[in-house]
């Protein structure tokens, strides 16, 4: 997979954002004595178990490295490690947004990867210092109600939602965090005043906020609202469950290069406290490998990060999504989009 | 009555207020780490004020709700000649057994339109309206029919009789009730993030996750505990006016039921109507999903592991709340004071946090104080006794008062030690009551999910978080055979919960 440079510009926007500048990163002489093999480990993982589980299996299966997986929501395992600080049992983090891994990286949280892990997938996917890797890419997409809604009927950019014909027939989940990157996206390539106009003009079309992208795709599924911006993998988790011909939503990719087609990533990070722990790097490495990349695109339909892994069946290239020219100098913390967000009235 | 607590009865309420204090010492160690230049900001927001209005009209609904189905139910299980009383008084208490998420995700699916402020009302109300139907029922069961009678006789009407002898025998029953329900509604979190209300756990919410902000979280956190302390005043204020027009406890012949005549079709329909929306909706709701199937197969190994942690941590946390209760209960049923109050209070503030805040508090406590403890079962069924010990208080209180201390004076003149007059009346008189809050906590703390998934052992799953991860993807199909078992083994304890105290 060949990324180009305006592709790279825009991913690293929806990396720096999420993660809100990686900050000093952990400190690589605060060495703990760990044993450096047990073939034991212990992974906080804001992501589904039984998503993430038989790729873990697969790992144990391979390496004979026992992993204790304790799952839960990623920003409060990213409050509980904070709380933890160097008295976690946790060796390895694998969040579900870059947010969470950026916070815990500027807190020092992070032992620094080694060179191979962190360069596996190209730098506008992952963290500047070294603290974390990207292992997955989820782009926004438009979900959409086909019984109420022609493909042709929906528009190319997100602005395109503040149109009258789309009031009260569109969801978002304000307090997300990808919904928050894209909004930064937005700022930083369209410039604030048109990021402010196209939030106030959802506000004004009486836009419907629900708390997170699965009760958006829920909201669509019973026919509540007619299109939702969420990821592009909630609707293969519904499939996954319900089977997919029992799955009514459709999904739309923006046109490619604008922020409505943002690519946000999860990733993985070492706790300061097993820094060269074998067997933490191991899996980090194994995450970042062919093996669970293509598994992460054929089993949750994301997006593989490491280039050369073919992309989730039936969905456009990860290289033709990503686009767009921005002036990173200009890049700003999350701050000014929150801060947008509560003056427009979203949460 | 003696004036002045002994003073084993001091120190152990002493070590529970040390207890329950640790989620405030943690926010306030997390407020002045910003320091009052960085917190001024974030509490003088006009934002803060409009979440505490939501909180605080939240509860106030919830709690008037509450009355009014559980009053008027009370009175009909207990005085009316009602056909299949038993079932109606069952009814009655299994919308305890109904977590508020499960309940708010079926309104939701059933009426796609409902949210907000109304929704979180309606789906707080009706799980909480047992809080207020059983501890009346109770008091209504004890109430002395004579005084009734006396007043019909001098020709109160049937109503008047009623409104001027019988409310002041349950209003501090009615008032502890709407009490719990009020902190609940304060404190919850799964039904307004379902029904989209902002109330004030949905700020709190929202700073961990928007920037991760700890210090916001722990500042708003801090202002709904002035919030509930409000609430804790208000019902302190109440119960203490009721308690001095109640009248003393009655002769104790068993008060017997009334025909209801061109009454009995309405009253039923009352009462089939609550039971409809606070347990037909989420259990129909429940089978559909139920019905629609899931790809992913269920593994009752895993189901039976869930249900056995679920039951096993939640009675720990029972045990250990009644232990932490029976001091500052024993000592506000039977001493009054400046001190004995403030205990008393300060042991309802942990009900009012959300299960987030007392979760990352107790985490921030074990990691630093018992890192030994750390994520053990343990510390989960500690964390449980911290969140529910109002529960548990306000039972014991209220089953220590109905001890009279004459008798104890009696025994001991018998020539009794105290420990026996403990074991031999005060113990036997109280123990169904202080059953009721183990049973109430247990049952709280199954439904329990943020501090169960800070805390829990790594590896260990209860019915909650088992249903947490399968909704966490869409998975409701697959949710809802754990969501159906957890109502089931919560209904155990609704169940006991709902039958008549024996008299001792």
């Amino acid at each position: 997979m060949y990324l180009n440079r305006r592709a790279a510009a825009l991913s690293a926007v929806a990396v720096a954002t999420m993660s809100a500048l990686g900050g000093c990163g952990a400190d690589a002489d605060e060495q703990t004595d760990n044993d450096n093999s047990d073939n034991s480990i212990v992974l906080y993982s804001g992501r589904d178990e039984e998503l993430v589980g038989p790729i873990i299996d697969a790992f144990t299966q391979e390496s004979g490295i026992e992993v204790e997986v304790r799952p839960g929501d990623t920003t409060e395992l990213a409050a509980q490690l904070l709380e933890e600080g160097d008295s976690t049992q946790a060796d390895v983090f694998l969040s579900q947004d870059a947010g969470a891994l950026g916070a815990l990286a500027e807190a020092g949280a992070f032992a620094t990867l080694p060179d191979d892990v962190a360069g596996a997938v190209p730098a506008a996917f992952t963290s500047t210092d070294d603290t974390w890797v990207g292992v997955t890419g989820r782009a926004r997409v438009f979900a959409y109600d086909p019984r109420d809604v022609e493909e042709s009927e929906l528009p190319e950019t997100v602005q395109g939602f503040v149109d009258p014909r789309w009031s009260g027939e569109v969801a978002v989940a304000p307090t997300n965090a990808s919904f928050q990157a894209f909004v930064t996206a937005l700022r930083v390539s369209e410039g604030e005043d048109v990021a402010e106009e196209f939030l106030s003009g959802l506000v004004d079309n009486d836009v419907q906020i629900y708390e997170s992208n699965g009760d958006i795709l829920a909201a669509i599924e019973d026919g509540q609202v007619d299109v939702g911006l969420i990821n592009h993998y909630y609707k293969y988790e519904l499939a996954a469950e319900v089977g997919a011909e029992n799955v009514i939503t459709e999904l739309k990719f923006a046109e490619p290069g604008t922020a409505g087609a943002l690519v946000n990533v999860s990733g993985a990070g070492i706790l300061a406290g097993a820094e060269g722990d074998e067997d933490a790097e191991e899996l980090v490495r194994y995450l970042v490998s062919e093996e669970a990349q293509t598994a992460f695109a054929e089993q949750t339909f994301e997006y593989p990060l490491v280039e050369g892994v073919p992309g989730p069946e039936g969905l456009p290239e990860l290289s033709e999504l990503v686009g767009g020219d921005f002036d990173l100098a200009r890049l700003e913390s999350l701050d000014e989009t929150t801060a947008l967000i509560q003056s427009v009235g979203l949460v | 009555m003696g004036t002045r607590p002994p003073k084993v009865l001091l120190a152990g309420s002493l070590v529970t207020g040390v207890l329950v204090a640790i989620p405030l010492v943690y926010l306030v160690v997390r407020t002045s780490e910003a320091g009052w230049a960085d917190v001024e900001p974030l509490l003088l927001r006009g934002r803060t004020l409009e979440l505490a209005v939501n909180s605080l009209a939240l509860a106030a609904s919830v709690a008037a709700g509450c009355l009014l189905i559980g009053v008027p139910t009370a009175w009909l299980i207990t005085r009316a000649d009602l056909p299949w009383a038993p079932v109606w008084r069952v009814l009655a208490a299994l919308p305890l057994a109904v977590p508020s998420y499960v309940a708010a995700y079926a309104w939701v699916a059933t009426w796609p339109g409902l949210h907000g402020f109304v929704g979180s009302v309606l789906v707080l109300t009706l799980v909480s309206s047992p809080y207020v139907t059983i501890p009346v029922a109770a008091a209504l069961r004890r109430a002395d029919r004579d005084v009734e009678d006396v007043a019909r006789t001098l020709g109160r009407s049937p109503w008047g009789a009623a409104r001027s002898t019988v409310w002041p025998q349950i209003a501090p029953a009615a008032g502890a009730g709407a009490l719990l329900a009020a902190l609940y509604a304060l404190s919850d979190f799964g039904a307004v993030a379902v029904m989209r209300f902002e109330a004030f756990t949905y700020g709190i919410q929202l700073a961990y996750r928007v920037g991760f902000d700890r210090t916001l979280a722990a500042v708003m956190a801090l202002v709904l505990t002035v919030l509930a302390l409000l609430v804790v005043l208000a019902e302190r204020w109440f119960r203490g006016n009721a308690e001095r027009r109640q009248p003393p406890a009655g002769t104790g012949a068993p008060a017997s039921t009334r025909p209801l005549g061109r009454g009995t079709v309405p009253a039923l329909t009352g009462l089939a109507a609550v039971a409809v929306l606070a347990l037909g909706v989420p259990i129909v709701s429940l089978f559909v999903r139920l019905a629609e199937g899931t790809a992913r197969g269920l593994e009752w190994g895993e189901l039976y592991a869930a249900a056995v942690a679920t039951l096993t941590v939640s009675s720990i946390g029972a045990v250990i709340a009644i232990m932490m209760a029976l001091p500052v209960g024993l000592l506000a049923a039977r001493y009054r004071g400046r001190g004995v109050a403030a205990l008393e209070s300060a042991s309802y503030l942990g009900n009012a946090l959300p299960g987030i805040v007392v979760g990352l508090s107790l985490v921030f406590f074990t990691v630093n104080v018992v890192p030994g403890l750390y994520q053990t079962s343990l510390a989960l069924a500690f964390a449980y006794a911290v969140m529910f010990l109002p529960k548990a208080v306000g039972s014991v209180r209220a089953s220590m008062a109905q001890v009279p201390p004459g008798l104890e004076d009696a025994a001991r003149t018998l020539g009794r030690s105290p420990a026996q007059v403990w074991g031999a009346v005060t113990a036997r008189i109280a123990l169904p009551g202080v059953t009721a809050g183990a049973l109430l906590v247990a049952l709280t703390a199954m439904k329990e999910l943020p501090a169960t998934l800070l805390l829990r052992p790594t590896g260990m799953d209860t019915l909650a978080t088992e249903m947490w991860s399968r909704t966490t993807v869409n998975a409701y199909g697959s949710a809802a055979p754990y969501a159906v078992t957890l109502m089931l083994v919560a209904s155990v304890p609704a169940y006991l919960l709902s039958r008549p105290e024996r008299r001792a």
